[in-house]
């Protein structure tokens, strides 16, 4: 779980077992995702509790607007990922 | 024997659609134990059964629209002189009372149960329950695919639609199945918005034809609420974060508490209160709609049992998995807009309820405090009631007691 591809595809697996109406493909990934898919926050807390017991990755509360969309999300966690592994 | 009934699931339901039973007749159930899937016009929501027993006989058939009350199957009391069918346990137990389904009994949530709850997808054939997203159950109704024959890809083994259509159009050619999913009229996405509205605006309508509303409004002050959550929050694990509106659900609850003329039900022309605070937590719907499923027992939960409950009802009402037993006996409504940036809600009452409770967004506003000018987050809560069971001043006396609470976070 380290290239920007995968988490790409953990974070459309996520919403999509949050929102299971989404369809990935429609996804647009420049587009705040609580207005795109209707994701209220406990939706949005659901999400980023199941990434980080997927990956392990600790999100503070105050960067959860870092992650509003899929692009964000991504480089978000490949960040977080890169800090983590030079550690 | 006893009867198991198509329950009303809300006061707006006046029919039902079993999507899928989970029993088979000769399996053994028991209080609390899902039955069946049942679509309502709002909702799929998963039948807990009242009593347990034998199940005698299925006398609905998936995909066939009934009324409320229509028996839907027959079981035998366990340990009843029936001929017990093979592999069904025949043990010593008193046999249970004639009804069958709770329709308006509170019971707490069964615990998760020690034995193995004898599933089985009737349709299916297959000792599990299949999981199939809502949508995906749509997509194989409309593309007449059996999803016993499509193996699901999602969380957890779950068909999602993408599934439903590789089956369509995967390599075998689509013959047409031995037993195509049941017609299903309202099935369709079309058609099940409609119904959907349908729904809703009945029951609002009768809302609006027979209670006599009054609304309130007070500006309640969330900064000291805010700070402590959170302070909290930075404490806390990721899993265990507090949102804001679990605290605005906790003092509503333990206000409520106080006030019982406010949690209740009006029925055959006289108050009725409830026994206990199940609050209905409004939940919008994916693809339009809404539902206020019951978070039980809301006023002596704590902030983390509220938190978690109310996960747990939003992620499966959006998944379209809600139970029984939390769709028939809310106490209590309150709806929250504030996501959705509105100041304020006008609410509407949920018949036979006698109050909602609206929150619209926190904003950060000019505030006098002390004769001075400050900005604090405020929130608007607005109180809709019926007049037939209280008055203004019991209204004000209750928005006032959620603010009070909302000013001690640390104790709600």
């Amino acid at each position: 779980m380290n290239t920007g591809q995968d988490f790409r595809a953990l974070v459309i697996s996520v919403v999509c077992e949050v929102a299971p109406d989404v369809d990935p493909a429609a996804i647009d990934p420049d587009a705040p995702m609580a207005e795109q898919l209707d994701i209220d926050s406990i939706d949005f807390l659901n999400i980023v509790v199941e990434i980080n017991a997927r990956t392990g990755i600790e999100i503070p509360e105050r960067d959860y607007p870092k992650l509003s969309t899929l692009n964000d999300a991504v480089g978000y966690l490949s960040r977080a990922q890169a800090l983590l592994t030079r550690q | 024997m006893s009867d198991f009934v198509m329950p009303s699931l809300g006061a707006d339901m006046e029919a039902g659609t079993v999507l899928e039973w989970y029993v088979k007749p000769g399996d053994t159930v028991k209080r609390g134990d899902i039955v069946a899937l049942v679509d309502t016009s709002k909702a799929e929501i998963e039948v807990e059964i009242f009593d347990g027993g034998v199940i005698d006989e299925l006398l609905v058939p998936v995909g066939e629209r009934v009324p409320v009350g229509t028996v839907l199957a027959t079981l035998h009391p366990v340990g009843a002189e029936v001929p017990v069918p093979v592999g069904a346990t025949a043990a010593p137990m008193p046999a249970p009372a004639a009804t069958a389904i709770a329709v308006t009994a509170p019971p707490a949530s069964p615990a998760p149960a020690a034995a193995p709850i004898p599933v089985a997808a009737a349709t299916a054939g297959t000792d599990h329950r299949i999981r199939v997203s809502p949508l995906a159950r749509r997509a194989a109704a409309e593309l007449k695919v059996d999803l016993s024959e499509v193996s699901g890809s999602g969380p957890n083994g779950a068909i999602t639609k993408a599934d439903v259509e590789r089956a369509r159009t995967g390599p075998e050619p689509p013959t047409p199945v031995e037993r195509p999913p049941a017609p299903a009229p309202a099935r369709a996405t079309g058609d099940r918005h409609a119904a959907m509205r349908g729904a809703i605006g009945a029951l609002m309508a009768r809302s609006k034809r027979e209670i006599p509303h009054y609304y309130l409004q007070l500006e309640i002050d969330v900064g000291r609420a805010l700070d402590w959550l959170g302070d909290a929050n930075l404490q806390r694990p990721m899993n265990e974060r507090l949102l804001p509106s679990v605290l605005l659900l906790s003092a509503v609850a333990r206000a409520a508490a106080e006030m019982p003329e406010m949690n209740g039900f009006w029925t055959d022309g006289a108050f009725r209160p409830g026994d206990g605070v199940h609050l209905g937590v409004a939940i919008s719907l994916r693809g339009g709609g809404l539902i206020a499923p019951a978070l039980h027992d809301a006023d002596e939960k704590s902030l983390d049992e509220i938190m978690a409950g109310v996960r747990d009802l939003v992620q499966r009402a959006r998944a379209g998995r809600l139970r029984s037993s939390e769709m028939s006996d809310p106490t209590l409504t309150v709806t929250n807009l504030g996501e959705r940036g509105v100041d304020l809600v006008h609410g509407v009452i949920y018949p036979p309820q006698v109050a909602l409770v609206g929150f619209g967004a926190v904003r950060e506003r000019p505030w006098a405090i002390d004769g001075m000018l400050g900005v604090r987050p405020v929130v608007v809560a607005t109180l809709a009631a019926d007049h037939r069971a209280s008055d203004g001043h019991a209204g004000g006396r209750f928005l006032t007691l959620i603010e009070r609470r909302l000013q001690k976070p640390e104790d709600l």
